[in-house]
């Protein structure tokens, strides 16, 4: 007999895709979504489902190749989050037209707030736009129940199905009740047909008039129908919620007992909106209060702009998370109800930094030292913080440092004096989105020293392996691609490799390469070494412990430049103490204090 | 003695002290007791050494937001972040926090301290501070009877569960937490 499992949202999402057959699972890392791929590759390694689970080297790979499964008859799904959701939209409207075979979902993971995000976009408005279906889970249970109402309206319709959880979805955990993996015999049968399959522009006017005519039909399908969670209520108003807005509404209702008293509904499908339930909505109601994030996609439906109350008239919040306090606050004041004063929040707290003992922390001291008056473009990953030590100017989205160093090289290139460029990116992200960029870079020769942080892993969504690794998802031995071939097959005739942890040798390359660049064209340093965190690395032999000498005369220049979190600067004693909870014995800082007063310790 | 049924809890900390370990833990161990519970974490940026916060809220909840003034007790893992969390503890909670002083604040709340990193180094662990302040709330702080809805029994249960194949942690794990119960000993 199972017994009930404490699960991540994400994780049960994974359960509930293989429960339901998922043969193909995709997707990049990214925060909120990232542990859903890692669950299904967990669950393969168990049941031997999915049949084929894997990491791609960007989410519109993950999507393309997840929709030739479907289109052979597979179930499959591919995940990420909403901004990856952005580099998978091209395939994605394309498919909305084509259709499915089997059932395919994309499950797009918000971030309302943003907590670790560029953007604080709604996935569902994507799907608006794509003319698919969204379904909107109010928890991880929920979620794991609209994995099978996703695929059963994607076989019914032919059409992808996105099911979008948000961070207070995919990052809760709850007990839930596993049910049953079947054991599968994937059976793929492909039926050409190019007119769908190959569309051209002509007959794609027909796909679309196909698509509007399916979205018709599941704005009408009975099984995912707004509900009214209580039934009781006759009154004037009523409130509409969906996903986590939900879950807070139920609990703030019975809290201040309004159960009996105000209406309310949950929506599961915000996109298409029932055409019924507008109606009943707009027959039935003065007023209607309508929660949901991150934008107001259910209320822009409800095309009644006197009766409906929401982030377009301005009463709910239009930016950021919506707190459950804010919710109580919203619902007390649209039922003139009042609530007891609670305490304000505050704001602050530690802001994020580099790991102690992070080999980018040692790139970035480098760079800056040997470059100190560049422009430094940066992207996305942990070395993201490295705009702590003001090396990290520009961070616009994946692989925009490569083509944002060459778009301020043009900008500058006709001046008397140009400022020296500096781009940094991750290994993942190099993959990911910056080898095109690197072309047009040689191809425009741009004058720009890319540092390539190869610290063999995607750190920041919690260590997934990279295409360099030669490693999958399931832990299967996979081919490999070397970044320093990839990066001369580019076209770039200036590459070299170092161990940022030697500081001094890292500087001495940097300076070499920003003097090469001037003349001669774009540069590469590979700066690696591996990810501390990384538990699938042999532990590192880090060990050159540190002392703080009594040279040390409290200038903080090691705190403010190198900003470890290992060193602080104690005001008392006019010096730096090493924290040996925190230090990882990296031995890097030894090469910072401009006084040498950080020694190795003699032991 | 009274089962509670019905709690809301929240776990706060820096990046890297273990605050996701002790809130999966305690979610485990409502399992175990045929609780629902729900909880909500932080992951990924927020997290490298920034301000951690998770809520937990055993009993038939929906949300797993705990709203200001509405948590029964707070773990505090780090001192600094009381005045940043303390809102969310209901008037007569209480705040269990790792600290070598006393530590005051704003709210209406008893206050508990111990030093647990000292504990915790002092035990060869300087990494458990979590279960050292984990087992001093199991221990009822000054008194004999824990304001958690679990006991320490049951917490040890459910790890000799999770670290089946793995004596050695399981050992280690369990004598930071003993160390917490009663530090005077």
């Amino acid at each position: 007999m199972k017994k009930r499992k404490l699960m991540l949202g994400n994780e049960a999402i994974a359960q509930g895709l293989v429960e339901n057959g998922c043969a193909v699972a995709t997707s990049y890392p990214g925060t909120p979504a990232s542990e859903i791929l890692p669950a299904m590759a967990d669950l393969k390694n168990e049941t031997g489902v999915p049949g084929h689970v894997q990491w791609a080297v960007n989410e519109k790979i993950a999507f393309e190749i997840a929709y030739a499964a479907c289109i052979s008859g597979l179930r499959s799904a591919v995940s990420m989050k909403q901004v990856g959701l952005n580099v998978a939209s091209d395939p994605l409207m394309s498919a909305a037209y084509m259709g499915t075979k089997a059932g395919f979902v994309v499950v797009s993971a918000d971030d309302p707030g943003p907590h670790s995000s560029q953007t604080e976009q709604d996935s569902r408005l994507m799907a608006m736009m794509a003319n698919i279906p969204v379904y909107d889970p109010d928890s991880p249970a929920h979620a794991k129940e609209l994995t099978a109402t996703a695929y059963e309206v994607s076989e019914a319709f032919r059409i992808p199905v996105m099911l979008r959880p948000t961070t207070r979805v995919c990052h809760c955990r709850q007990d839930i009740l596993p049910g049953d993996i079947h054991p599968a015999s994937f059976k793929p049968d492909f039926e050409k047909d190019p007119t769908r399959w190959a569309a051209t522009p002509k007959f794609r006017y027909q796909l679309h008039g196909e698509l509007k005519d399916k979205l018709r039909s599941i704005a009408a399908y009975p099984k995912t129908a707004p509900q009214r969670l209580n039934p009781g209520p006759t009154f004037p108003k009523a409130v509409v919620v969906s996903g986590v807005s939900a879950a807070c509404a139920k609990e703030i209702l019975k809290d201040m007992n309004l159960w009996e008293v105000l209406p309310l509904y949950q929506v599961v499908q915000p996109f298409p909106l029932h055409d019924a339930f507008i109606s009943h909505l707009t027959q039935a109601y003065e007023s209607v209060l309508v929660i949901e994030e991150t934008a107001p996609v259910i209320e822009m439906q409800i095309a009644d702009r006197h009766r409906v109350k929401g982030k377009m008239t301005g009463d709910v919040p239009s930016v950021g998370e919506l707190l459950p306090e804010k919710i109580q606050e919203l619902i007390a004041g649209f039922s003139g109800m009042s609530i007891p004063d609670h305490p304000e929040s505050k704001s602050g707290g530690r802001r994020p930094t580099l790991c102690a003992g992070c080999p980018h922390r040692a790139s970035f001291f480098a760079i800056k030292k040997a470059v100190p008056r560049g422009i430094y473009t940066g992207d996305i990953g942990c070395y993201t913080l490295g705009i702590n030590l003001g090396v990290v100017d520009t961070v616009l989205c994946m692989g925009a440092a490569v083509s944002q160093a060459a778009g301020f090289y043009h900008a500058y290139k006709n001046q008397p004096r140009r400022p020296d460029i500096v781009a940094t990116i991750g290994d993942s992200t190099f993959f990911h989105a910056g080898i095109p960029a690197l072309v047009d870079a040689v191809v425009q020769d741009v004058r720009f020293v890319l540092v390539i942080l190869d610290n063999s892993t995607t750190a920041m969504t919690g260590n997934q392996p990279t295409p360099a690794l030669g490693r999958g998802a399931c832990g299967e031995q996979l081919p490999h691609v070397d970044i320093e071939s990839l990066v001369r097959g580019c076209g770039i005739r200036f590459c070299r490799q170092v161990d940022p942890y030697r500081v001094d040798d890292m500087v001495e390359l940097m300076k070499e390469a920003t003097a090469w660049s001037r003349e001669n064209g774009p540069a590469v340093i590979i700066s690696k070494h591996p990810c501390l965190l990384d538990r699938s690395r042999p532990s590192g032999n880090e060990s050159a412990p540190v002392e703080v000498s009594d040279v040390c005369d409290g200038c903080g220049y090691c705190v403010q430049s190198f900003e470890c979190p290992a060193l602080v600067l104690n005001q008392e004693l006019g010096r730096v103490t090493i924290d040996p909870m925190v230090c990882s014995r990296c031995g890097v800082c030894v090469h910072v204090c401009p006084k040498h007063a950080l020694v190795p310790k003699t032991e | 003695m009274d089962t509670i049924t019905r709690q809301q809890l929240i776990i706060s900390g820096v990046g890297g002290q273990g605050v996701l370990f002790v809130t999966r833990l305690l979610a485990e161990t409502a399992i175990f007791k045929g609780l629902p519970v729900l909880t909500a974490e932080t992951h990924g940026m927020a997290q490298r050494g920034g301000t951690v916060i998770s809520h937990l809220k055993i009993g038939d909840f929906s949300s797993p937001m705990i709203r200001h003034g509405q948590a029964d007790g707070m773990l505090a893992l780090r001192a600094e972040n009381i005045p940043l969390h303390e809102a969310f503890v209901k008037t007569g909670g209480w705040i269990a926090a790792n600290s070598p002083v006393p530590c005051t604040c704003q709210r209406s709340v008893s206050m508990h301290g111990v030093d647990a990193d000292t504990h915790a180094t002092s035990l060869g662990s300087p990494k458990s501070a979590n279960l050292i302040l984990l087992g001093f709330t199991l221990g009822g702080f000054t008194t004999d009877k824990t304001p958690l809805f679990c006991t320490l029994e049951e917490i040890k249960a459910v790890l000799e569960l999770r670290f089946s194949n793995r004596p050695k942690l399981f050992q280690e794990t369990t004598n930071c937490l003993d160390a917490g119960y009663r530090p005077g000993n």
